[in-house]
C-alpha cells in the first residue's frame, strides 16, 4: 500500500510530464499474500508487493498505452514518452470521442486494516483448522487462504481524479478421499469474516458422502446446481454477450432481442459496482463513476454495460463505468454481477425431484457457442442423484454441453441466498443463488 | 547483480534458510493490435522484480518485490524466511531437493533479427496489410490481428552456488476472421487461434509465417462456415491438424505428466492426474505410433530455454515411448519424491520448473511436450481413409480434472468420404477419454507436417501463472471418435 497521497503524486507527475493532447494514468498497487495447502501439507507460501502504471497518451484520434512497474521520476517521464511515441506511430481511430470528463464518484468502504495486515501465521492456522478435519476422517485437503490489500488511481489530463482501497480475503479447499471429494469456499472484505473450520466441515462431509460413487448415462436430467455453478453460468453470460462491444459487433444472444423474453421469468442479473457485500469499485478503469445496470429483469433482456468509448458510437448513450484497462479489445465487461436469489432452499429443492442430478461445482467450463450461450464444462467435488426427493448415491462425474440461456429458461426454483462465488478473472465476486433446472444436458461421463 | 543476490542469499541463510535462491527479472513486452483497418492496441510494457524462495525448518517460503534495493533484498528475504517458518507448523515431511544443482552459465535465445529493433511502422504494415486482404472477401465482418514480441532476461543464484544469466527473446503473430450471420458467429485463424502462433525467435518468425499471404484465405474459409452444415453427430475416424492436435497433447498429455499435479499440489484448483505413480513405466497410454517427449532445447518451440527456475537445465527426454509411459515432467523436490516410490527413476529433475515473472514462485510447466512425428503424408493419411472427418484449429476445450474426458470443437472441419475431402463442416466438436483417445490413433505423419505450435496462455497454480509452452505435433488419425457433440 503506497496510499492516496503517493498515488496522487504519480498520477500529478505523469501528467505534469506529458505532452499529449489527451492523457490518462491509472496506478494500481497490490499487497497480496498466499497459502496453498495440498496433502494436508502447507506447499507453497508467497507474498507480493507491486505497483503498476499505466499511461494512455492521445494525439488528436491516434491512442498509444505503456505500463512500468518503476516509480521513480524518470521512469515516470519514460513511461509517458513511451506511450506518446506509441500514440506517434498509429493511425488515427475516427470513432474515438475524448477521454471521460470528471463526474461525481460516491465513495464505497471496501478496505479492512485486519485484512491488509493478516499475518502467515494467522492463514497457516486458518489452513490448520481444515487440515486437521481431514486429517481426522482420513482425506487429504488441498486448497488455498489468501488475502490482498489493493490500491487504485485513475487521472486523466480532463480533470478525473479518483481513488479506491480495498481488501479481499478468501479461503477454499477441496478435501479428496480414496474415491470422494467435497469443496467449501468463502470470501469477504474482512478476513475475520471468513469461516476456515466451517469451510473445511463442508468440504469433509461433502468428500464423505460422495465415496464411492456409480456411474450413469448421460442425458436430460433435472440438476440441482449449488451457488458456485450458477455463478459460473452467470460470469459467461456477462463474458459473452452484456458487454455494448460484442452487442455493436452483432455477436451477443441480446442482438434483436432487447424487450424480450431471453430466459425465464425468475431470472433477475444485474451489475453492481457499488454493492458493499463483495469487492465494490466505485468507478472504472477510465475513472468513471459505475451504475447499477439491470441487464436481464425477470427473464426480459434490458441493457447492456458501456465505456466511453462504446457509448460514443451510439448516439444519447453514456458510459455505465465498466471500462477495463486500456487497451481493452474485449469491450466494457459487467464485473460485478449478482442474479436475484428465490425462495426456495437446496433441502426443498431435492424434496421436489422425482430423478434428479446435484451438482456442487463445475470444472474447466468454456463455450462451444458464444451466440447460442452452448458451453460445456464437467461436475466435481460431489455429485448426486436424486430419485424420489432423496439424494440415494453419489455419481461419476459428468460433462454436460448445455445452452446457458436454455438452462435458465427451465429454472423451476431459486436458492432463498445469493452467495458471493469467485468466478471469472482475478479477484471477481459473482452472487448466486442455488438453482433447480429441468433438462439439463450431459454428454459425458469420466471414470472417478 | 552479483552484490544483490549474495545479499539475498546472505540474508536468507542468516535468517534460518538451509537453502536460498533469488530470481531478478526483467520483462519487456511490446503488443501490437489492428481490428478493421484501425490499429486498436499499441503498447509497450516493462516489468521488473525479484523474488526471493526459501526453505526453512523444513518448509518453502517465497516473498517478492518491484523495488531492487539493499534494505527491500533484506526485508523481502527475511519475509519469506517467515513466511517459511509459518508453513513449517502445516506440514507432514521436510522438503528434499535432491542433489545440489550447481551451475554458473548464460543463456541467450538464438535469433537472427532482433524484433525490439525492427520499426513499429513495419509491423503494423504487415497488420493492416493482412486486416485489408482479410476484408477484401465479401461477407467478413470482423478482422484481427495481433504481434507480440517479448524479451525476459533473468538472473538466478541460488545458495547452493549457482549463478544463471538468461536472456529468452519471442516473437507471435495472428489474425482471426469472423463473418457472421443472425445467431451465427463463424472464425477462421492463422497461422493458430487464441490470439497468435508464437516462438523463441526474432523478427524472422513474423516474416516466415507471412501473414498478408493468407489472410484471404482464412477470410474465405469463414465467410464459408457460414454457410456450410452442422458437423453430424456420429462415432468415425478422426483426422486431426497440427494446430488442433497440439492443444490436445497440451491438455491430455502435457497436464497429466506434471509431476506436482500427480502428488497433488493442484488438486484444489486444476485437480490432478490419471497418470499416478504406480503407471510409470508400464502403463499403455497410446498405441505404438505415439511417442512423446519433453523438450526444452528445439529452437523456436516457445517452451525452450537454457535452464528453469530453479536453476536446472533444460534437456529433452522420453514421456511416451511407443506408446507407454515412461516420464513425468518433474521439479527437484516432485524429482526426489518420485524416487521413494521408484528407486529407479532418474535422480535429477528435468527441469520444467518456471515462474510467470519474478512474483510467482516456480511450479512445474510443460517446456515443448511433443508428438514426434510417423512416416505419413497428409494426401496419403486422406486418400487411406474410407469414412470420417478431418478437424483444424481449435475453438473451444474442455478436460476433467484428471485429464481423461475431454471435449474439442474446432474452427473447420472437412467430411472425408472415400479417401478425398468433401463438404466443409461448421461447429464441429470431439469427445473421448484420454487412454482410448491415444490407443485408437493409427497414423501419424512425417516430419515434412511437423511444427512446434506456441501456446503463451496457459494458467495454472494460485496465485495464477500464465505459462509459454511449445507442442511439436503432425496432423494425425484417430478411429472411433465420438464427434458432433453440439445440438444444433
Amino acid at each position: 500500500m503506497l496510499g492516496e497521497a503517493r498515488l496522487r503524486t504519480i498520477v500529478e507527475a505523469v501528467l505534469g510530464a506529458a505532452t499529449a493532447d489527451q492523457t490518462e494514468v491509472l496506478v494500481t498497487t497490490q499487497d497480496q499474500a498466499l497459502t496453498r495447502f495440498a496433502m494436508n501439507t502447507i506447499h507453497q507460501n508467497v507474498a507480493e508487493t507491486d505497483v503498476n502504471v499505466r499511461v494512455r497518451s492521445i494525439l488528436g484520434k491516434r491512442i498509444g498505452v505503456a505500463t512500468g512497474n518503476d516509480i521513480t521520476d524518470a521512469a515516470l517521464t519514460e513511461l509517458v514518452r513511451n506511450a506518446e511515441t506509441a500514440a506517434g506511430f498509429q493511425q488515427e481511430n475516427p470513432e474515438f470521442r475524448s477521454l471521460p470528463e470528471p463526474n461525481p464518484i460516491q465513495p464505497v468502504n471496501a478496505y479492512v486494516e485486519s485484512t491488509a495486515a493478516c499475518s502467515p501465521e494467522t492463514r497457516a492456522e486458518g489452513v490448520g483448522s481444515i487440515v486437521r478435519q481431514a486429517k481426522a476422517n482420513g482425506l487429504e485437503a488441498s486448497g488455498a487462504f489468501s488475502t490482498s490489500a489493493n490500491e487504485l488511481f485513475v487521472g486523466n489530463s480532463l480533470g478525473v481524479r479518483a481513488y479506491h482501497a480495498g481488501t479481499t480475503a478468501n479461503v477454499m479447499t477441496v478435501v479428496m478421499g480414496e474415491t470422494g471429494s467435497g469443496y467449501g469456499s468463502e470470501a469477504a472484505q474482512d478476513v475475520a469474516g471468513l469461516d476456515p473450520t466451517e469451510v473445511g466441515r463442508i468440504a469433509v462431509e461433502k468428500a464423505v458422502r460422495s465415496a464411492d460413487p456409480v456411474k450413469i448415462e448421460p442425458g436430460e436430467y433435472t440438476v440441482i446446481l449449488e451457488e458456485s455453478a450458477v455463478a459460473n453460468m452467470v460470469f459467461f453470460l456477462g463474458y459473452l454477450g452484456l458487454g455494448a462491444l460484442s452487442v455493436q459487433e452483432k455477436r451477443s444472444f441480446m442482438n434483436d432481442r432487447f424487450g424480450e423474453a431471453i430466459t425465464g421469468d425468475a431470472i433477475t442479473i444485474r451489475d453492481n459496482g457499488l454493492d458493499p457485500r463483495g469487492f465494490p469499485l466505485p468507478f472504472d478503469f477510465e475513472g468513471v463513476p459505475r451504475q447499477q445496470v439491470s441487464l436481464i429483469e425477470n427473464g426480459i433482456a434490458r441493457s447492456v454495460v458501456y465505456d466511453s468509448f462504446t457509448a460514443g458510437r451510439e448516439e444519447g448513450k453514456a458510459s455505465t463505468g465498466h471500462a477495463l484497462a486500456a487497451p481493452n479489445a474485449l469491450g466494457p465487461i459487467p464485473i460485478h454481477l449478482a442474479m436475484s436469489p428465490g425462495s426456495a432452499s437446496i433441502d426443498e429443492m431435492i424434496a421436489s425431484t422425482e430423478r434428479g442430478i446435484w451438482v456442487t461445482r463445475f470444472h474447466y467450463t468454456n463455450p462451444v457457442h458464444p451466440v447460442k450461450t452452448i458451453f460445456t464444462g464437467m461436475t466435481r467435488d460431489g455429485t448426486f442423484l436424486i430419485e424420489n426427493g432423496k439424494v440415494t448415491k453419489p455419481l461419476k462425474n459428468l460433462r454436460f454441453t448445455q445452452s446457458i440461456l436454455g438452462a435458465f429458461e427451465n429454472v423451476e426454483a431459486l436458492g432463498r441466498e445469493a452467495k458471493p462465488v469467485q468466478a471469472g478473472f482475478g479477484n471477481i465476486v459473482t452472487f448466486a443463488p442455488a438453482a433447480k433446472i429441468r433438462g439439463f444436458r450431459f454428454t459425458g461421463t469420466t471414470d472417478f | 547483480m552479483r552484490e544483490y543476490t549474495d545479499r539475498a542469499l546472505d540474508t536468507a541463510q542468516s535468517g534460518g534458510a538451509t537453502y536460498a535462491d533469488i530470481r531478478i527479472v526483467r520483462r519487456e513486452n511490446q503488443d501490437i493490435g489492428v481490428k478493421n483497418g484501425i490499429v486498436q492496441t499499441l503498447t509497450l510494457d516493462e516489468d521488473f522484480g525479484f523474488g526471493v524462495r526459501v526453505i526453512a525448518n523444513g518448509a518453502w517460503g517465497f516473498a517478492s518485490s518491484n523495488r531492487l534495493t539493499i534494505d527491500e533484498i533484506d526485508r523481502v528475504a527475511a519475509r519469506a524466511v517467515e513466511i517459511a517458518m509459518a508453513s513449517a507448523r502445516v506440514k507432514e515431511a521436510d522438503v528434499n531437493l535432491g542433489p545440489p544443482e550447481v551451475h554458473v552459465d548464460t543463456y541467450r535465445t538464438p535469433f537472427e533479427i532482433d524484433p525490439f529493433e525492427v520499426s513499429l511502422e513495419e509491423k503494423i504494415e504487415v497488420l493492416l496489410t493482412a486486416d485489408k486482404e482479410a476484408r477484401a472477401v465479401s461477407g467478413v465482418a470482423i478482422a484481427q490481428g495481433t504481434m507480440g514480441f517479448l524479451r525476459e532476461t533473468k538472473t538466478f543464484a541460488s545458495s547452493e552456488g549457482s549463478f544463471i544469466e538468461q536472456t529468452i527473446v519471442e516473437s507471435g503473430l495472428g489474425i482471426t476472421v469472423r463473418a457472421i450471420a443472425e445467431g451465427e458467429v463463424q472464425q477462421r485463424s492463422y497461422p493458430n487461434s487464441f490470439g497468435r502462433h508464437q516462438g523463441t525467435a526474432g523478427y524472422e518468425f513474423i516474416r516466415a509465417w507471412d501473414l498478408p499471404g493468407h489472410a484471404r484465405q482464412t477470410a474465405e474459409e469463414a465467410v464459408a462456415l457460414l454457410s456450410a452444415p452442422q458437423c453430424p453427430s456420429a462415432t468415425t475416424t478422426l483426422i486431426l491438424d497440427g494446430p488442433q492436435l497440439a492443444l490436445q497433447v497440451h491438455e491430455s498429455c502435457g497436464h497429466p505428466i506434471e509431476l506436482d499435479r500427480v502428488f497433488g499440489t493442484e488438486a484444489a484448483f486444476a485437480g490432478t492426474s490419471f497418470l499416478t505413480p504406480e503407471k510409470y513405466g508400464t502403463y499403455r497410454y497410446g498405441s505404438e505410433v505415439v511417442n512423446l517427449v519433453s523438450d526444452a532445447i528445439t529452437p523456436t518451440g516457445l517452451g525452450t530455454y537454457g535452464y528453469d527456475d530453479e536453476g536446472v537445465p533444460g534437456q529433452k527426454t522420453d514421456i511416451v515411448r511407443e506408446g507407454v509411459f515412461v516420464g513425468y515432467l518433474t521439479s527437484r523436490e516432485s524429482a526426489s519424491q518420485l524416487r521413494t516410490i521408484h528407486p529407479d527413476a532418474p535422480e535429477r529433475s528435468n527441469g520444467t520448473m518456471r515462474a510467470d515473472g519474478w512474483n510467482r514462485v516456480p511450479i512445474i510447466r510443460m517446456n515443448n511436450v511433443s508428438l514426434m512425428p510417423g512416416d505419413w503424408s497428409l494426401d496419403d493419411l486422406i486418400a487411406d481413409t474410407d469414412d470420417g472427418v478431418y478437424m483444424l484449429t481449435n475453438k473451444s476445450w474442455s478436460i476433467d480434472d484428471r485429464r481423461l474426458n475431454f471435449q474439442f470443437g474446432t474452427e473447420l472441419a472437412y467430411e472425408v468420404k472415400s479417401g478425398k475431402l468433401g463438404r466443409m463442416l461448421k461447429n464441429a466438436t470431439y469427445t473421448g477419454i484420454t487412454p482410448e483417445f491415444w490407443g485408437n490413433c493409427d497414423a501419424v505423419c512425417n516430419a515434412d507436417h511437423w511444427n512446434v505450435w506456441g501456446t503463451a496462455n496457459c494458467g495454472k497454480g494460485q496465485p495464477g501463472q500464465r505459462a509459454h509452452t511449445g507442442h511439436g505435433t503432425a496432423p494425425a488419425r484417430f478411429r472411433n471418435v465420438q464427434i458432433g457433440v453440439m445440438k444444433a
